[in-house]
């Protein structure tokens, strides 16, 4: 094990992989020569050289399409969107596309692709550089979606989602960027669809992931052996049998995230609990998330519109009482 | 295939059986044994031939929701064609994709596409690929006048000449973007002077005449295969039929202008110049595409447990 930050875990996979696999490239925008904006992907280039690490143009869609058309070739291209925001200007490729290419081909062409990215807020970003986009490619049949949590998490979900061979979207949050944690040294693998519960307890679970998992365990530190944790790491595929048993342990759950509340993973994760363990809850489903506002800039806006710890709190002390 | 370059009753046999397998589709359209839009490009076949004909069967290509012909002229199978557009088990892609989503690994068809100018950057892509492995194998891609207005077209031609990608970028000036003419779509009409001003090298030609689409194909493929980059192909055509069987085509057109591009259909010129050795493989390839066509109508539909299959690999 070795002690690193969450950006340096994802720079060791990212280095695992390409150390194992001579088909997989990684484009983007400042990646190579630059190193990369969160540096991400610092060093590579010097090891790799310029027929693995490529620079790309401010052109999103393009070099989405290119990853595409690279992964139809044959390679594993690793495709990084410098701020999850700018994936919109992408949408076609990556979701009429990227996404849909394997079943529209009846089976046909697979594209091992992976989309790197970042996202969160909580830094002053503001509204284009702040969000939680996640629910966007989860609407869509056709993309796996990954949000690690942690250093370790984020390399062995970084080699899991490289060797996918269906196009994942890797999300990582500024916020965890500097988080430090030990890291298996070698060979690191979580496959995908492996929730990990962070903490156990036996009166609500919080179903959660990415930096809204470090708020719900602050949250949590208030009713000590209450509250189960549970991050889900990857939202497709969904580890259901761990949230299953964890309900069936607690009965009530919150499902707390970053993003959005309406039309995201809390309403749809909530509609499949009561829908499916309906006589196993105490009490309705509740959602700790963004409120319906663009990300706000001065810090006291955007404080209120992002979820907090004592947000999460608040509504563990409702629940628990 | 791949330049040795075909004879006028070669590429008189790909574009008739082209126009024919447009004619029973149209005619299953009309009957209702068909399903959703038919984008048809008749009187355009000479680009599909000339152009596939300049490639290897391991060269990419991604082509428009009217890319019929170049699956077909680079090879794959008419059967799988016809069985996909009628949606059987049976074909190309288990009638998943249908007429606008046809895909073919082994002959590097990387997808026909429902998006105007999505293709574009797959095929990019392709190119890259082969670079970074120095396969050699080069990619074309199809697209209109009016995929030339997309942003996404000119993210790929600056990434194209920044990486001299082997991407022929290959576009079929028809005169109309969809229903609405360049004259009313587009800035400046010289489609080859915007390409220029990417850095791009250009070629113009006549997209009637197969020979010269492919004379000019197998120069970009070969600039391509030797290290020198992309080339944008703008091949001047026109589609004497509507964009899709709905429009008649004549709302936004004359009629004299119609004729008189139909007077000029590659499918004539050649018929002139063959004699009467044409209407013997226009026989032959009517046959097989009735054959093709009887065939897929007796074909399995895709089971329903299927509808939810292959959504991951």
């Amino acid at each position: 094990m070795s002690k690193m930050s969450f950006v340096q875990a994802c720079n060791a996979g990212l280095r695992q992989e390409l150390e194992r696999d001579s088909n997989v490239f990684l484009m983007g925008e400042d990646i190579a020569h630059y190193g990369g904006m969160f540096r991400v992907t610092e060093g590579l280039l010097e090891t790799f050289g310029e027929n693995r690490v490529i620079d790309t143009p401010i052109s999103e869609s393009g070099f989405m399409g290119m990853a595409l058309g690279a992964a139809l070739a044959g390679k594993r291209p690793v495709a990084e969107l410098m701020f999850i925001d700018f994936g919109l200007v992408a949408m076609d490729q990556i979701l009429n596309n990227i996404a849909k290419t394997h079943y529209m081909s009846g089976g046909r062409c697979p594209v091992p692709m992976t989309i790197i990215t970042q996202g969160g807020g909580y830094r002053g970003a503001a509204a284009q550089h702040s969000q939680m986009l996640e629910a966007l490619f989860l609407h869509l049949p056709g993309i796996k979606v990954v949000l690690p949590s942690t250093p370790a998490d984020a390399k062995g979900l970084m080699a899991a989602s490289i060797r996918d061979d269906n196009p994942v979207v890797f999300i990582g949050h500024k916020q965890l960027f500097g988080k430090q944690g030990e890291v298996p040294d070698g060979e690191h693998f979580i496959p995908l669809g492996t929730s990990s519960v962070v903490q156990e307890g036996s009166e609500v679970t919080i179903l959660t992931y990415s930096f809204t998992v470090d708020l719900a365990m602050k949250a949590a530190e208030a009713f000590p052996g209450k509250v189960e944790i549970v991050d889900l790491r990857t939202l497709n595929p969904l580890d259901w049998a761990t949230i299953e048993s964890s309900v069936r342990k607690t009965h009530r759950v919150i499902v707390a995230h970053e993003a959005h509340g309406r039309c995201s993973v809390a309403s749809d994760l909530g509609f499949q609990v009561q829908q499916r363990l309906f006589d196993e809850l105490d009490a309705p489903v509740e959602i700790v998330a963004a409120l319906d506002a663009p990300i706000p800039f001065a810090v006291e806006l955007e404080n209120e519109v992002l979820p907090t710890a004592a947000r999460i709190e608040a509504k563990l002390r409702e629940m628990l009482t | 295939m791949g330049h040795v370059r075909p004879t006028d009753e070669q590429f008189f046999r790909t574009m008739i059986r082209l126009r024919h397998v447009e004619k029973a589709l149209t005619e299953l359209s009309a009957g209702g044994q068909l399903r959703g839009s038919l984008h048809l490009c008749e009187g355009q076949e000479a680009c599909p031939a000339g152009a596939c004909a300049a490639l290897l069967k391991e060269d990419y290509v991604t082509a428009t929701y009217r890319g019929h012909g170049y699956v077909l002229a680079k090879g794959t199978s008419l059967n799988q064609v016809i069985a996909e557009v009628l949606g059987r088990a049976t074909g190309l892609c288990k009638g998943k994709g249908g007429k606008m989503h046809l895909f073919d690994q082994e002959f590097g068809v990387l997808g026909t596409n429902g998006i105007v100018g999505a293709g574009v950057g797959t095929a990019c892509g392709a190119a890259l690929a082969s670079k970074l492995d120095g396969t050699g194998r080069v990619a074309l891609t199809v697209f209109g006048d009016g995929a030339n207005n997309q942003g996404h077209l000119m993210e790929c031609w600056n990434m194209a000449v920044l990486y001299k990608l082997p991407v022929i970028f290959f576009c079929e000036n028809n005169l109309y973007s969809e229903m609405t003419p360049l004259s009313r779509s587009h800035g400046n009409v010289n489609l080859s002077e915007r390409a220029r001003g990417f850095g791009l090298h250009t070629e113009s030609v006549n997209g009637n005449d197969p020979h010269a689409v492919f004379e000019v194909v197998s120069k970009a493929a070969d600039r391509g295969r030797s290290g020198q980059g992309p080339t944008f192909v703008e091949a001047m055509t026109y589609r004497t039929t509507g964009h899709y069987q709905a429009d008649s085509g004549t709302a936004y057109r004359t009629k004299e202008e119609v004729e008189d591009w139909r007077s000029r259909s590659p499918i004539l010129l050649l018929r002139q110049r063959i004699g009467a050795k044409a209407d013997e493989i226009e026989a032959e390839e009517l046959a097989v595409v009735q054959a093709s066509v009887e065939k897929a109508l007796a074909d399995s539909v895709p089971a329903v447990s299927e509808s939810t299959t292959e959504v991951f690999a």
